[in-house]
């Protein structure tokens, strides 16, 4: 492959929503009211109309015949690269929401970022994404405040799933060789610049939200490098029935 | 790259105008300003639409109908979708507003009042069914990726809201 850098640089974005979007996919008709589980799947669709734009092109990165639906449905466990957060099951809904807003503060943070790439299709892609996004955010964020500053029983669930996905944020911002090598082009984004904002945003909501801010400093990786956590085997064999049961089918 | 005009070849409109949004049918494509731009090279038309949203599903779909109005009318097409520039509520005609009012879907409101809506809690939007503005918001989110859900505290009326995009 004549671009093998940008190929796995735009992986590592893609996967991120594509993991998150089949996530957000298993609350269908399974939401805790009719409104966050449309709410949650409008997100879902919005991730997955992303990824099929970076998918695309990747695809056309890869050539050989390779195709959108090649790079979703066709790869292993070890090949996926993305963070292990988004993995992370709809244990309850405080776990759903504190996922969505400890990702999509990150997210927007992203594509800010990304919009300034010197690469046409993938400033193309974070421009469409982010206004997407941003809705996402006000989504998370309104619910993070709600249940935090909530009833003791709401507060106490959110606090238990902030606590629980806190370990996961700082795989966000570690970077991988794709990610140095589209960096140093002026294509990708250096996300350990992010860091800062990144944490600066979440404590000031957790705080307004009436929650504790985690001390931990011990962090969880290995996602970016296909070491995953054992929740995404169990997604990636949902995502991926249908065309390991029927090779090549189409709708 | 960057530019926001459409050029779409005078003959051509009359064509694209007949097909619809396959999830709003009383929309023309046209008046949504999905269709950045037509032209006929040798015969063939080359269309570039944008979709309204990243994973709105109406886009394979609206590219098909594209296809099948311009094999009608004799031409060969090829469609391409394009993301830049990304498409905004702006770009929906006066006339796609008001066939989205009477198909009873709230037409966008600017920027800062839709915040105020959809997260204020303010009364703006009007109700499609009387015309009062004293609607709430009943859902951020709604039946397609475009919209959100309001009902109308006088006259009961539940209705969508096409959410502005900038």
């Amino acid at each position: 492959m004549k671009n093998e850098n940008l190929y796995k640089y735009i992986l590592g974005i893609a996967d991120n929503s594509l993991i998150l979007g089949q996530r957000l996919g298993e609350l269908t008709g399974h939401g805790p009211s009719l409104e966050t589980d449309i709410a949650c799947t409008n997100i879902s669709l919005d991730l997955f109309g992303q990824v099929r734009s970076y998918y695309q092109y990747a695809a056309k990165i890869a050539g050989d015949n390779r195709t959108e639906d090649d790079i979703a449905m066709l790869r292993k466990e070890r090949e996926y690269v993305n963070v292990l957060l988004v993995e992370q099951p709809n244990t309850n809904f405080a776990y759903t929401i504190a996922r969505q807003f400890l990702f999509d503060v990150y997210h927007f943070l992203f594509l800010t970022q990304l919009e300034k790439s010197k690469d046409l299709t993938l400033s193309a892609i974070a421009t469409k994404s982010l206004k997407e996004v941003s809705y996402h955010q006000r989504f998370s964020t309104d619910w993070l405040k709600r249940l935090g500053d909530g009833t003791a029983e709401s507060k106490e669930k959110m606090q238990e799933a902030i606590d629980g996905l806190w370990t996961y944020t700082d795989e966000l911002f570690h970077q991988t060789e794709a990610d140095k090598a589209m960096v140093s082009e002026g294509v990708g984004v250096d996300v350990t610049k992010l860091k800062e904002a990144y944490y600066e945003k979440v404590e000031a909501v957790l705080k307004e939200a009436t929650l504790t801010v985690p001390e931990s400093k011990w962090f969880q990786k290995g996602g970016k490098q296909g070491i995953h956590t054992e929740h995404l085997g169990y997604l990636l064999s949902d995502l991926q029935y249908m065309q390991r049961t029927y090779p090549n089918m189409e709708w | 790259m960057t530019t926001t005009e459409q050029n779409i070849e005078s003959i051509l409109i009359p064509i694209l105008e007949k097909v619809s949004d396959p999830e709003i049918p009383v929309l023309s494509i046209m008046d949504m300003g999905v269709v950045r731009s037509a032209v006929i090279e040798n015969n063939k038309v080359k269309v570039q639409i944008t979709p309204t949203y990243s994973g709105c599903p109406a886009m394979d779909v609206i590219g098909d109908d594209i296809k099948a109005a311009l094999k009608t009318a004799g031409y060969d097409s090829e469609i391409e979708l394009i993301l830049a520039p990304a498409w905004t509520t702006d770009w929906i005609t006066p006339r796609g507003r008001k066939a989205l009012e009477d198909y009873g879907i709230a037409a966008p409101l600017n920027a800062e009042a839709d915040k105020d809506v959809l997260l204020n809690g303010k009364r703006l939007v009007k109700c499609t069914n009387c015309g009062s503005t004293n609607t709430r918001l009943v859902s951020q989110f709604g039946s397609t990726a475009c919209k959100a859900q309001f009902q109308c505290d006088d006259c009961q009326e539940p209705f969508d809201y096409f959410k502005c995009l900038k």
